[in-house]
């Protein structure tokens, strides 16, 4: 009994990390209606910062988070002014190969740059228990970390003026256009806030597990398994299936080996995206 | 834009040129060369493959290497339980084709995003299932595959022929589909699906056979491929990067055309050529930037652009203004 609340808990942990890494993608996806294969490079590019920063000036991770976040911020607003935005109403496979090549062009300078060694920031915190369920500190910190993000990155899209104009131009890109939203703007600034939450999320799993170029692929796919799980363009679906998966995935390694825990996560992908493709929360994303 | 469309007899004879360049070079180059005429011959079959699904049909699919490594594995299987080469091939085509008709029945009622999404998982969950399959597929140490005897010389030289003839073979469905109701139907599905519908295009049936064909040579490459390689490995089999790569080949070259893909790959294995020996390191940059290029300035591919007033256009580029108003 107490395993199998401890593999809950793991899974839970797990899963807001998995949240935090897929609303950006998520909410690029939604109102751009773009593929982000961009998305695991920078992620994995906000958590080399991240070590680096720490590696080689002694920056605390959680000081360098908000500094990464604002830089990737700034990249993918370039991106898409310059780049994106030239094709962004052009069928998919025009707008997903576009940034399979942006991506390939900045996977292959981490590369070069940094190598594909397996890097992480250690905290050494050691774990804290409570009723015999055993929680590394580091991953507590990370899960309270994405939570606030998530929750921020929420309350933004629900509060601010341009968080309205962000679901605007999500619901109907011509009537925002008519209201005076520049929507080649708020798609650069929707962009931006993509990029922003992988970079944050690449500092997070910097300081909780290993980072390495080899993983961008990964990252991308629990991006998209999220995504599909939880609805496009929604934060709280983001979050419904971020924890889905971090459970499931959590409790298929249990049972059938941590290789297989991948391959259920996919499969429950295809599966959704037959029968239900709105994701298991039914959420539009009109939040 | 006004689209130069090839007569007939001119897009046979591009091809039957550019086979017979591919297939004579072990009697005028090195044998460095004759082996990328293979890759090339290769690609090609699998890019003129992606265009009947990606091309006629305008689905965006990034299955190609799931059908590719299932034919790797489906020959390289079959080769190792004894069966001869060639019906190991046609084995592998088969279950390639199977697979794809199974497959398409569920994914094809997806469309534009979620379809691609869908592709590339299947993609990943195959190489996902070939690398934990230990007993059966040796997992990811891969396979090894019975090698061809009679030295490498001998080698090169039949598997450049069995890829010109895989890619003859595609090329020849490639032109049949395009100049039946089939081929009709594809490209009204592609133009508007519902309207094609209503007029009475069976559009799920077209669907499946476009996926199916499609899949089809991509698993008589893949076992060849294993066989020429004689290792196969469930990275290389089933690799995302072959997925975009094929569709950008065919991209290059004017996809939902005949000769598109042909010249698409050509320009790619080519330009990737070069850039590979000079640049090393930063390959898979040069690629990324290929494609940047070719999103922005190429939308047409090769053969989209109107190359019979490029001169004037040209001149016309060079004048200055107060001339040309």
């Amino acid at each position: 009994m107490i395993q199998h609340l401890q593999t809950l808990v793991n899974g839970i942990v797990l899963g807001t990390l998995y949240a935090c890494l897929a609303v950006g993608f998520s909410l690029v996806w939604g109102v751009l209606n773009v593929i982000n294969m961009l998305h695991g490079s920078f992620i994995i590019f906000g958590g080399y910062l991240t070590y680096y920063a720490w590696r080689s000036y002694g920056v605390h991770p959680l000081l360098a988070l908000p500094a990464v976040a604002l830089l990737l911020y700034v990249i993918g607003y370039v991106t898409q002014l310059l780049a994106i935005n030239r094709v962004v109403s052009r069928p998919v496979l025009t707008t997903l190969t576009l940034t399979f090549g942006l991506d390939l062009i900045l996977y292959n300078f981490m590369t070069v740059y940094y190598t594909a060694t397996p890097r992480r920031v250690t905290l050494d915190l050691g774990p804290v228990e409570f009723g015999g369920i055993i929680v590394p500190v580091d991953r507590l910190i990370g899960m309270a970390l994405a939570l606030l993000l998530t929750g921020l990155l929420y309350l933004m899209m629900r509060r601010s003026r341009i968080g309205r104009a962000i679901v605007a131009v999500r619901m109907d890109r011509d009537a925002a256009a008519l209201m005076g939203i520049e929507v080649d703007r708020i798609y650069a600034v929707t962009f931006g806030i993509g990029a922003m939450m992988a970079g944050a999320a690449g500092a997070i799993f910097a300081m909780v597990y290993p980072v390495t170029t080899n993983l961008t692929g990964t990252f991308l796919g629990k991006a998209f398994v999220v995504c599909v799980i939880g609805g496009l363009g929604s934060v709280p679906g983001a979050l419904v299936g971020g924890i889905v998966l971090g459970v499931i995935e959590s409790f298929a390694g249990q049972f059938f080996g941590p290789q297989q825990a991948l391959t259920v996560g996919f499969v429950l992908m295809l599966v959704l995206l037959v029968v239900k493709p709105t994701g298991l929360t039914g959420i539009k994303g009109y939040e | 834009m006004p689209k130069a469309r090839l007569a007939s007899w001119q897009q046979w004879a591009a091809f039957a040129a550019w086979t017979a360049a591919l297939a004579s070079t072990p009697l005028w180059a090195t044998n460095y060369i004759a082996v990328l005429a293979v890759s090339i011959a290769m690609n090609t079959a699998l890019a003129l493959s992606w265009n009947l699904i990606g091309g006629f049909t305008g689905y965006p699919s990034f299955a190609t290497a799931a059908f590719f490594g299932l034919g790797c594995y489906a020959g390289a299987l079959a080769q190792r339980a004894g069966v001869p080469m060639p019906l190991a091939w046609l084995i592998a085509t088969v279950v390639a084709g199977a697979f794809a008709a199974a497959l398409g029945a569920i994914v094809l009622r997806l469309k534009g995003h979620y379809f691609a999404i869908g592709s590339i998982g299947v993609v990943e969950m195959m190489r996902l299932v070939i690398s934990s399959w230990d007993s059966f597929t040796g997992g990811g140490d891969g396979l090894n595959v019975p090698l061809l005897s009679g030295g490498p010389n001998v080698v090169a030289r039949v598997f450049l022929a069995v890829m010109i003839g895989i890619m003859a073979v595609t090329f020849l469905v490639t032109i049949l589909v395009d100049r039946s109701r089939l081929g009709f139907g594809l490209r009204c599905i592609q133009q508007n699906e519902d309207a094609a519908n209503m007029i009475g295009v069976d559009t799920t049936r077209y669907k499946v056979i476009a996926f199916t064909l499609s899949a089809l040579f991509c698993g008589t490459a893949g076992a060849a491929y294993a066989s020429w390689r004689g290792y196969i490995d469930p990275i290389e089999s089933f690799s995302i990067l072959m997925s975009i790569k094929v569709p950008v080949m065919c991209l290059l070259g004017g996809a939902g055309t005949v000769l598109g893909p042909v010249v698409g790959t050509a320009g790619f294995m080519l330009l990737e050529e070069v850039f590979w020996a000079s640049f090393l390191d930063y390959n898979r940059a040069i690629l990324g930037a290929v494609i940047v290029v070719l999103i922005f300035f190429l939308p047409g591919g090769l053969l989209g652009i109107a190359w019979h007033d490029i001169g004037t256009r040209f001149v016309r580029l060079m004048r200055p203004p107060k001339a040309a108003a």
